[in-house]
């Protein structure tokens, strides 16, 4: 279980989050919700070690995390899949995939299940990342995040600007990976994704974690939704 | 002389020249490409090698060949221990600001060369090369009695000089395989493209820094090796390399390989070629024109990309 207690960072002398806590537990896909600029991005990277902690505790299984050097955060198991995909994109697919393997040193196993789960990115392995359309950079950076057989994932708006189709699969490998026991975190924008795909929502406001609720709540009640997002 | 074997003379000074320079570029561009840090103390890198090389073939004595060999083993070695040094006590805590590195890096540029002229001092030392033959280069002609061959007085290289260009090429494929073969170049590109993707592929992107800035300053450092017998170690010989390797670097663009290979075999060549023929002003002049043209019509460089 991934556990965020009372966390405060920023960029710089600018404040981001404010005694921001949530845990992500095994088997579960947790969605947080807010506006645009409201820290959910910035959450992740904090998680990911990317930015500095004014105060606050993150814990994976009891290990603290949050005082570890950033790169050994990820060698821990947690794999990250940022906004805008952020692939190495002058980096051929394999070696996309390669640079995936290499973080906690895993091997030819995992490409092969990680390349059976997105079986396209198999016949362009030897394309360089930025030839490749929208839906299928979507899947190298989910597939770079999965080689490190991650027990949690962070995936930030996976499904941004992706066709129907696409988004469909993005859902699906999200539903495979949580029966495979991995505690995702999700940050998303539409809230028909999040209803159908969270086990709980977390609603993030001004940098503040304002209320965690099961989604079963929000699907009968919508009043949350207006509240914090405003639909 | 005639022309044509004038030109072939003036050819071959210039792919000296351009196969060292192609090295040192090579080691300027990887540190800007990778760490974003415009070194200003490439050159004494440069110099340093050239003055260890001195060091460690005076040291070594007996025959030429190894000393050369023990100097071309040793220089770039320790150029790029010291590089790292500098890069984990002066550039790691400026945290890589553009601007403070650039102001490090000449700090880093006095104390290197102040440090060479009291413990090498301000005289000029050759090193000896391993092997120094003449070779007459012979030419052809279609004269009186049909197709003649001749060897033109003054028409002649040395075995080094073409060792030098060989060692060049050999040095340049070895660092292209270690680029694009190995793990480690695979690590030194993901840092080049997103380093903060990088870290969160759990990739130590500072110790990859202290590695690239010494990388950078070995190739530098291993050129000047490879010269040093052609030209002699001093302790202000950094500077036309600097100058030259950002005019390479400027016109290929930047952090691209490719690019920087031609660009150094175009300068490298033109410079000795118009050194020959007229001076080495006029050389010097032409590219530093040329740069001036390159930043006008095509800021990003021959090979660079539009930024985003």
């Amino acid at each position: 279980m991934l556990t965020l207690e009372g966390i405060s960072t920023g960029y710089g002398p600018v404040q981001v989050l404010y005694d921001l806590s949530l845990e992500a537990r095994p088997g579960e896909v947790l969605c947080l919700l807010g506006r645009n600029g409201a820290g959910k991005t910035t959450t992740l990277r904090a998680i990911m070690g990317l930015l500095p902690l004014n105060s606050g505790r993150i814990s994976l299984d009891g290990e603290t995390l949050s005082n570890l050097p950033a790169h050994e955060v990820p060698k821990r198991g947690i794999g990250y899949v940022p906004q805008g995909r952020r692939l190495f994109t002058e980096m051929t697919v394999a070696e996309n995939i390669e640079v995936g393997l290499m973080t906690r040193r895993k091997g030819a196993e995992t490409r092969e299940r990680v390349l059976t789960m997105f079986p396209r990115l198999r016949e362009r392995l030897t394309q360089r990342a930025e030839t490749l359309s929208g839906g299928e950079q979507q899947m190298l950076t989910t597939a770079r995040a999965l080689c490190l057989e991650p027990s949690v994932l962070l995936l930030d708006e996976p499904t941004e600007g992706l066709q129907p189709s696409m988004i469909q699969l993005i859902r699906e490998t999200v539903e495979t990976l949580r029966a495979e026991g991995k505690a995702m975190i999700l940050v998303e924008q539409r809230i028909d994704a999040v209803l159908s795909i969270a086990d709980r929502v977390t609603f993030i406001e001004n940098g503040h974690a304002r209320e965690t609720v099961p989604v079963e709540t929000l699907r009968s009640d919508r009043t949350l939704l207006e509240k914090y997002v405003g639909v | 002389m005639e022309f044509g074997p004038h030109l072939l003379l003036a050819t071959l000074e210039g792919a000296v020249g351009a196969a060292v320079l192609a090295l040192t570029a090579l080691g300027l561009s990887l540190v800007f490409g990778v760490m974003r840090v415009v070194n200003v103390a490439h050159g004494e890198f440069y110099m340093l090698g050239a003055v260890l090389a001195w060091v460690v073939a005076t040291a070594v004595g007996g025959h030429p060949a190894l000393g050369f060999v023990a100097a071309l083993l040793i220089a770039p070695v320790v150029a790029a221990i010291i590089a790292a040094i500098a890069d984990l006590t002066v550039l790691k805590r400026v945290d890589y600001d553009p601007e403070a590195t650039i102001v490090a890096t000449i700090g880093l540029l006095y104390i290197m060369q102040q440090a060479a002229l009291m413990w090498y001092g301000p005289e000029a030392r050759a090193v000896e090369p391993p092997f120094n033959h003449r070779l007459a280069i012979p030419w052809f002609e279609w004269g009186e009695n049909g197709f003649e061959m001749y060897y033109p007085w003054g028409l002649s290289t040395t075995s080094y000089k073409l060792f030098v260009i060989a060692a060049a090429l050999l040095i340049l494929a070895g660092f292209l395989a270690l680029m694009t073969k190995t793990k480690i170049g695979l690590v030194m590109r993901a840092t080049q493209l997103d380093r903060d993707t990088a870290t969160t592929f759990g990739i130590p992107v500072e110790r990859v820094y202290a590695l690239v800035f010494g990388l950078g300053a070995g190739l530098a450092a291993l050129a000047a090796v490879l010269i040093v017998p052609i030209t002699q170690a001093h302790y202000l010989m950094g500077h036309d390399p600097l100058l030259l390797s950002f005019i390479v670097v400027i016109i290929s663009g930047l952090g691209s390989v490719r690019g920087t290979l031609v660009a150094a075999l175009l300068i490298g060549m033109s410079d000795g070629i118009i050194s020959v023929f007229f001076s080495p002003t006029l050389a010097k002049i032409l590219a530093t024109l040329l740069v001036a043209l390159v930043l006008v019509f095509r800021p990003q460089g021959l090979y660079g990309k539009k930024p985003a």
